[in-house]
């Protein structure tokens, strides 16, 4: 299993972190992903590979400022 | 500069309610306070302990748009030792519904003519601005100074860039960064969440600019609120939300 955002999913196998926010329904260029404890930026996404028990935050930017 | 016209009437029916005598002569200005006055002045407001640490920070307050402007005049009137105010934009009449600029200053570079304010109101302030667009080549060089570092971008994709390269050249450093204080919904859903050690996210979380109607002063301000009094907390070693 694996956790996005608190909610619990099966571990996807070979799967990278940015085929999972895309399944997700997440914008790679408009979100980073902390890891345990680590910032992930989309320049990492492609080479990242979930992991099994992985807890993932995505933190999703909005427009305005 | 056109002269402001003051509602006179309304203005002695306020003294005479207020009762204060109306007929008093107008009131001059009084010479510019020391910067020793100042720092006094901050400490008994704030805290002696508390004062000595925020004007011995450095902030870099990156954007000086709704948020920026509002956490620059926050953090400088706390007495925040010195700022970085970074923006490559110029004041623009759209603007001046929710930013801290005068109609004098549409087509003058933001980080200049945001300095001018601060100064005026602030004569002992300490600054640097940059007019510069920050990204990966130019952020070591113009935040390396900086304590802690606010975002305030408006497009997400700027946001995001700044919230993932931050921790590749600062580990150390803290960003303090907002999302989500677009349109009209209630004010208590304006947050800070503290996402890791170093990193700070303020705002609703979802209101979009894009989806939104509108952007509305006090909500902007709302969450730069938020920006700074978490900069000031954090400054304190008070980081918990």
């Amino acid at each position: 299993m694996i956790t996005v955002n608190g909610k619990s999913l099966p571990y996807p196998e070979k799967m990278t972190l940015a085929s999972l926010l895309l399944a997700e329904g997440f914008t790679a260029a408009r979100v980073v992903v902390e890891r345990n404890g680590e910032i992930l930026t989309s320049a990492a996404f492609e080479s990242t590979l979930i992991q099994d028990g992985d807890c993932l935050e995505v933190v999703s930017f909005v427009g305005g400022g | 500069m056109a002269e402001a016209k003051t509602p006179l009437a309304t203005g002695k029916a306020a003294d005479k309610a207020a009762g204060k005598d109306a007929g008093a002569k107008e009131s001059k200005a009084s010479p510019v306070p020391t910067r020793e006055a100042f720092y006094k002045m901050q400490a008994d407001k704030q805290g002696e302990a508390r004062q000595k640490i925020i004007a011995g920070a450095t902030v870099a307050v990156c954007g000086l748009g709704g948020l920026g402007s509002h956490i620059a005049w926050a953090l400088a009137r706390a007495g925040v030792g010195h700022l970085i105010l970074i923006d490559f934009d110029k004041v623009e009449l759209s603007n001046l519904h929710r930013q801290e600029y005068r109609a004098d200053q549409i087509g003058r570079y933001k980080s200049e003519a945001l300095a001018e304010n601060l100064l005026a109101a602030l004569p002992h302030l300490s600054l640097t601005t940059h007019t510069a667009k920050l990204d990966e080549k130019n952020a070591p060089r113009l935040l390396a100074s900086a304590d802690i570092i606010c975002e305030a971008f408006d497009r997400p994709e700027a946001k995001a860039m700044l919230a993932g390269f931050l921790p590749r050249f600062f580990p150390d450093k803290t960003l303090v960064a907002a999302s989500g204080m677009a349109g009209f919904a209630s004010p208590n859903l304006i947050k800070t969440r503290k996402i890791t050690p170093h990193f700070y996210l303020c705002g609703d979380g979802v209101s979009d600019i894009a989806e939104n109607d509108g952007l509305f002063c006090p909500r902007v301000m709302l969450c730069a609120a938020h920006q700074a009094l978490t900069v000031l907390r954090l400054l304190c070693k008070e980081g918990d939300v």
